[in-house]
């Protein structure tokens, strides 16, 4: 059941949104925009036809963009970092997981499918991700994958599998390439030292616990990624998925994959690329080249912001009030744009959503600039 | 006796019991008696000095008690008093103890401050050794470390629901002890940085609070701050 007072910032968020979506459109969108030039373009196309001018920069142009296929709009949902204990030991990291169901759950209309971006249990223990895959078969529209490092460490990811499949994988909708990797593969620390699978688990959730190795997506998955990535044509838009974030942030947080360069070298050729991570529990907003990367918040606590590396687009969300346990908090939506861009909107549980538009990255921050935080991270 | 009556009394019954139970877990989490040594006996004609182990005492002979020893004086008692307790040791703690004490006179030629941009030969002269320096960071490193356990391990917090420092504050960030003292209006007082810590043992995990002069305390504290070593001090920010 849902609390009245949630349903009714579920409204305001959802007429928010709406808004949103409209002053996007009137002020400069970029699918939209381009949708008008090429209409224009064909008028004058057909103009040129008749009137045997042909107004030779206009169809240069109009070439290069016939040449980038369009996609329809749509929209997936997220929902990241639930951290589940067994109910009996945790009961409210418990209740915040299935307060993000029933926010992507109310949703109307209901996203084309949901992200699940890793860290579902703890400790990896068989009673977490169970309870985790109980939960999740709430969720409405069908759901997605990903695998985080408190999912992995404890049996190398065998139940997990088990009970969710494969931990790296690509599928086509609408239009763009979407790709799962499993990036938070640790060389083995644990062998030498003769540690037992549940002191490897603890060693790798203890996020500031220099003992475990940096992140990887390590070289037999780049291989699969460059393999599936051969036959994609350069124009089609890709949506990549990742628990950590996909560039080079905070090594001593483990913010960080460690090939970082070499998958982004093989996502460069396509010109329109986006990384949604898990991980790092914040609003967070970078830009490498042709590459956007947001990441998700967390539904069971929020990380402070690294003490260096915040990439400078990153609008930093207000520091999470310790006197409210929800605070930072929350779930959120994706929306892909028709140029295969997307938009981001972070929704806050105790706070008013936080948008990150492709306009604010692709314009390197000087336009379309998210709300200002008020209270920074020490 | 009426009902309302009875029900008053053991109302008051059950305050007065679970006040003394408070007072009396109060006082059992309060400081660490640290050990006594009983008084040197004396004649009372002599001064008699005590060694600190307890049990070497040395008789100076023509010194009244209450009378103060010149500071050759105390040289030579202490260095006697010294003589006796090593007498007294197996042969490998006098051994380890001569060495020690070598390595401290040695050292303690060579004093060279930490804090001091830099020792020249014409500063002033100091009066702490090498050791002092290697004694109190090798303290202080002992107490942040204990700290950083405490920190990382729900069980050693005594959270109930497995949720630890630093599950929120990963090298402690965020904790910032720098901004207190400060007015908290959830806690509706002028709150220290252990009031916070309490508060987070409480609420996110879920344990009991901890006296603030528990050695888990002092320990929490002590990594916190060691943590933010060099930032400016600013009481009362939000």
């Amino acid at each position: 059941m849902i609390p009245l007072k949630w349903e009714k910032r579920l409204q305001e968020y959802l007429k928010n949104r709406e808004t949103w979506m409209k002053e996007l459109y009137q002020t400069g969108n970029v699918w939209e925009g381009r949708r008008k030039f090429l209409k224009m373009a064909s008028m004058a196309a057909g103009f040129a036809a008749t009137q045997s001018f042909v107004p030779h920069s206009f169809q240069l142009v109009d070439v290069v963009n016939a040449a980038t296929p369009e996609t329809k709009p749509f929209t997936f949902a997220y929902i990241s970092d639930s951290h589940l204990y067994e109910k009996t030991l945790n009961e409210r990291f418990v209740r915040q997981l299935e307060r993000a169901v029933v926010d992507i759950n109310a949703l109307d209309p209901q996203p084309d499918f949901v992200l699940y971006g890793g860290d579902l249990a703890q400790l990896a223990q068989p009673g977490e991700l169970k309870l985790g895959a109980q939960i999740l078969k709430q969720v409405k529209a069908p759901i997605r994958m990903m695998v985080g490092e408190h999912d992995w460490f404890l049996d190398l990811g065998d139940l997990w599998k088990e009970l969710f499949g494969k931990p790296y994988y690509s599928f086509d909708h609408k239009g763009v390439h979407f790709i799962t990797l499993m990036s938070v593969n640790e060389k083995d620390f644990w062998t030498a030292k003769g540690l037992s699978p549940m002191q490897r688990m603890q060693i790798v959730s203890g996020l500031d616990d220099g003992r475990q190795s940096p992140f990887e997506v390590g070289e037999e998955e780049r291989e699969w990624l460059a393999r599936d990535l051969a036959n994609i044509p350069k124009t089609t838009p890709i949506v990549v998925f990742s628990h950590s974030p996909l560039y080079k942030l905070y090594k001593a947080w483990n913010f960080w994959t460690d090939d970082a360069e070499q998958v982004q070298a093989l996502l460069k050729p396509f010109q329109t690329v986006t990384v949604i991570h898990g991980h790092t529990h914040q609003v967070l907003s970078n830009r490498i080249d042709n590459i956007h990367f947001h990441g998700m918040l967390s539904t069971a606590w929020p990380w402070p912001y690294a003490p260096q590396g915040l990439p400078k687009l990153t609008m930093q969300m207000n520091r999470p009030d310790p006197f409210n346990q929800t605070e930072g908090l929350g779930d959120g939506i994706i929306d892909v744009l028709g140029n295969g861009r997307v938009n981001k909107r972070y929704d806050l549980w105790n706070r008013n959503p936080l948008f990150v538009s492709a306009q604010y990255l692709d314009s390197d921050g000087a336009s379309d600039v998210p709300a200002k935080t008020t209270l920074s991270s020490y | 006796m009426n009902r309302l009556q009875l029900i008053k009394l053991s109302v008051i019954a059950i305050c007065l019991l679970s006040s003394v139970i408070f007072y009396q877990s109060v006082k059992a989490q309060g400081p660490v008696q640290l050990p006594t040594h009983p008084p040197a006996k004396s004649d009372g004609k002599s001064l008699v000095v005590q060694l600190c182990d307890g049990e070497t005492n040395l008789e100076v002979k023509g010194v009244k008690p209450g009378e103060r020893l010149s500071s050759d004086q105390a040289q030579v008692v202490s260095n006697q008093l010294m003589a006796q307790w090593l007498a007294k040791q197996p042969k490998e703690v006098a051994e380890a103890w001569m060495k020690e004490n070598l390595t401290a006179k040695e050292s303690s030629k060579v004093s060279q401050p930490t804090n001091a941009v830099s020792a020249s030969t014409q500063d002033q002269p100091i009066d702490f050794s090498v050791r002092d320096y290697q004694m109190w960071k090798k303290e202080l490193d002992q107490e942040v470390t204990y700290g950083d356990q405490i920190f990382h391990d729900d069980k050693l917090l005594g959270s109930t629901n497995g949720v630890s420092c630093a599950m929120c504050h990963p090298h402690a960030a965020n904790t910032h002890p720098e901004t207190y003292p400060k007015f908290q209006i959830q806690l509706r007082k002028v709150a220290l940085l252990r009031d916070m810590i309490n508060w987070c043992i409480e609420n996110p995990s879920r344990g009991a609070k901890l006296h603030p002069d528990d050695p888990k305390m002092r320990a929490l504290e002590a990594y916190i701050m060691a943590q933010r070593k060099g930032t400016v001090m600013e009481p009362g920010k939000h």
